[in-house]
């Protein structure tokens, strides 16, 4: 499992350092794959994470593009299906909305359409994320859009190795790969190997064992739901968070043993809560687990609202350690 | 030639801008505001020209830079302190902040967070205002970086194929965030418009008298049915690209900088004609500065002791 192979070796570097070391590394294995993207050369984007990458790969590699995104997706989905192995950055996960037709018209259906002949090896890198102050334009986590569809693939990483590994990954896939990170988590450490090694998809990872429920979360919820695991230790309760990591492929088995094993199962999730990824992923866990649920499967996202700007109105809008650890507490029937 | 009424009355507008930016900049630095700020400090006479051209039931669209283009719209001064704090008396009750202030009252149909976004709205109000039967006239304005944007061939194609009494508003301050506008922009600006037919005029944006002047002149023939314009002003913007962004000389030179302040500074070069041609003096201009701090500072205590909006509010306004 994960867990142990961040002790054997490496260093605590930041998510944004890790994200950067997994591009450098790949780079360097392979000439085909580049960046594309605004401001990624010089300004190495605005949250710092492709610092220094002109230096090395020089702007042949590193490409400044101009504020085009439906036109960098594109030129990426032709890049990829003619021998290249792009990586476009899209600064906001608010900006898919730009390039959706490229990545679910284009991208996503290649290969199908041309009977298995031509691929589309690409990775779009984007954000999620609410409670920055950014208001409704850029907040959102948008992960689901591209979750329904077939022929993309999903990744949602909420450690620092998890997103070297999973990044790694994207970029020797064949598939076009949307890539998700969180902008609240880029400084945050944890210890990542220096040398190769990559995560494979559809593996959720059991980010703390525990008996009486099943705490199931993506991306930012990750980090909440340990927390909510914490609060919850306090009044006895036993929870079990387990991270997806990648949404397509969905690691099912792990999903449902592990509902099998604690009776108990409350998915938690940035993106919108209706017609969210929780839903399919509920819908997942009652199924499979059916016959062992102590408790209907719950599910908690953000708020159906555009993310306010106001402090006080955008933290009610996403779920918070306290409230993951409420509605697991009521599901225990602790409460 | 602007009568001397009306070059005092710009003046203000343009300082009021200048001041409002300041002290928007200091409620970030003193932690006051949440999130960021793209201040309009150094385009002040673009927004003050062109908006002084219009009638206060012409509408406007805005960017991300957008305060200024409030401001010189007619917006208060406190109900903008008070959205950018995320105050309940905000123009946006604090649901927006910043990038996203509407004033329906005045014509401005919102600033917006995503680059290019507003081309189809301010064309869609010119449809919308032809359809209507209206003379009213509608501005689009936007930085030289959503020349990126496909949105805005798009809607300029059908503007000019239905003559929509719309005016394409392009403020090249030459930077698209980090990067300068000739690494992301090919060909001429104004060619871009031309091909669809569209008259364009390109001006020096410091220069509130000349941004007036022209605009109005491209506002009356909208007026008159005679279809969409481009019109591009040169100008810069003196700060960050936004109120976090204090180490830049990795994508902009200091001295470019400095020469802008001091040679092409829109505020002073206004005063210094008001001086020069003796409309007034000095004195009559640091009282009206005096006057105007006043203004800013009651707005940004009215912002401050506002309250926050209730919480129930959060869900409210989804939906009309
Ligand atoms: C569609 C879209 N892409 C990217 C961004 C991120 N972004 C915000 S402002 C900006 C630069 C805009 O440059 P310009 O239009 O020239 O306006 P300026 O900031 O210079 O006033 C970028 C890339 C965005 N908000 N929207």
């Amino acid at each position: 499992m994960a867990k142990q192979a961040q002790t054997t070796a490496g260093r605590a570097i930041t998510f944004a350092q890790a994200i950067n070391e997994a591009l450098a590394e790949e780079m360097r294995r392979d000439p085909k794959v580049f960046i594309l993207g605004e401001d990624v050369a010089e300004a190495g984007t605005p949250f710092k994470v492709l610092s220094g990458l002109v230096k090395e790969f020089g702007k042949e590699r590193v490409i400044d593009s101009p504020i085009s995104e439906a036109g960098i997706a594109g030129i990426c989905v032709g890049a990829a299906m003619t021998g290249m192995r792009p990586v476009v950055d899209i600064m906001f996960g608010d900006f898919a909305t730009l390039v959706m037709d490229q990545m679910v018209n284009q991208a996503a259906k290649t290969h199908y359409m041309s009977g298995g002949k031509l691929t589309v090896p690409m990775v779009m890198r984007t954000t999620l994320g609410a409670t920055r102050r950014s208001a409704a334009q850029h907040s959102q986590s948008l992960h689901a859009w591209f979750s329904h569809i077939p022929g993309l693939k999903v990744v949602l990483p909420a450690t620092p190795y998890d997103a070297k590994g999973l990044l790694k990954t994207a970029i020797r896939d064949d598939n076009p790969v949307v890539f998700f990170e969180d902008k609240m988590m880029y400084q945050q450490k944890g210890v990542v190997p220096a040398q190769d090694y990559t995560i494979p998809f559809g593996v959720a990872d059991v980010k703390r064992a525990g008996k009486d429920i099943t705490l199931v979360a993506t991306s930012s919820m990750v980090e909440v739901s340990l927390k909510a695991a914490e609060i919850l230790q306090a009044s006895n309760i036993s929870a079990e968070v387990v991270d997806v990591r990648t949404t397509v492929p969905l690691d099912k088995e792990t999903l449902i043993a592990s509902a099998q094993k604690t009776t108990r199962a409350l998915v938690v999730d940035e993106g919108y809560e209706r017609y969210g990824v929780t839903a399919e992923i509920a819908s997942v866990i009652a199924d499979g687990a059916f016959y062992y649920l102590d408790a209907p499967v719950k599910r908690m996202g953000a708020m159906d609202v555009p993310v306010p700007f106001s402090p006080v109105l955008e933290d009610q809008t996403v779920p918070t350690p306290e409230s993951v650890a409420e509605t697991a507490r009521k599901l225990c029937g602790k409460m | 030639m602007v009568d001397s009424d009306k070059l005092l009355r710009f003046y203000r507008q343009m300082l009021k801008i200048r001041l409002f930016e300041e002290q928007v900049n200091q409620l970030y630095l003193g932690a006051k505001m949440p999130g960021l700020a793209h201040l309009y400090i150094g385009q002040e006479a673009v927004a003050v020209g062109v908006c002084e051209a219009l009638r206060a039931d012409d509408y406007i669209t805005s960017t991300h830079r957008g305060h200024g283009h409030c401001l010189a719209k007619g917006a208060a001064i406190d109900k903008m302190f008070a959205e950018l704090l995320g105050k309940a008396d905000g123009y946006c009750r604090g649901k927006g902040g910043s990038m996203h202030i509407a004033d329906q009252e005045r014509g401005n149909l919102g600033a917006n967070a995503i680059v290019g976004g507003s081309a189809g709205i301010a064309t869609g109000a010119a449809l919308s205002a032809k359809m209507r039967g209206t003379d009213q006239v509608a501005v689009c304005f936007f930085g030289e970086g959503a020349l990126g944007q496909g949105l805005l061939y798009e809607c300029m194609n059908m503007a000019a194929l239905w003559k929509l009494p719309v005016i394409y508003l392009c403020e090249n301050n030459m930077y698209n965030e980090y990067t300068h506008y000739s690494e992301t922009t090919a060909g001429t600006i104004e060619g871009r418009a031309q091909a669809f037919g569209i008259p364009t005029e390109t001006i020096e944006g410091q220069d509130v008298e000349l941004v007036y002047r022209t605009a109005s002149k491209l506002i009356e023939r909208a007026r008159k049915s005679d279809g969409p314009s481009f019109l591009l002003c040169n100008t810069y913007r003196f700060h960050g690209h936004h109120v976090g962004d204090i180490d830049r000389a990795y994508y902009r030179p200091k001295k470019e900088e400095e020469e802008w302040k001091e040679r092409r500074d829109p505020v002073k070069l206004l005063a210094d004609k008001l001086v020069r041609s003796e409309i007034v003096d000095r004195q009559f201009l640091a009282g009206t500065e005096s006057e105007i701090a006043g203004e800013i500072k009651s707005g940004a205590d009215f912002a401050l002791n506002a309250p926050y909006p209730d919480a129930t509010e959060v869900d409210q306004d989804v939906y009309a």
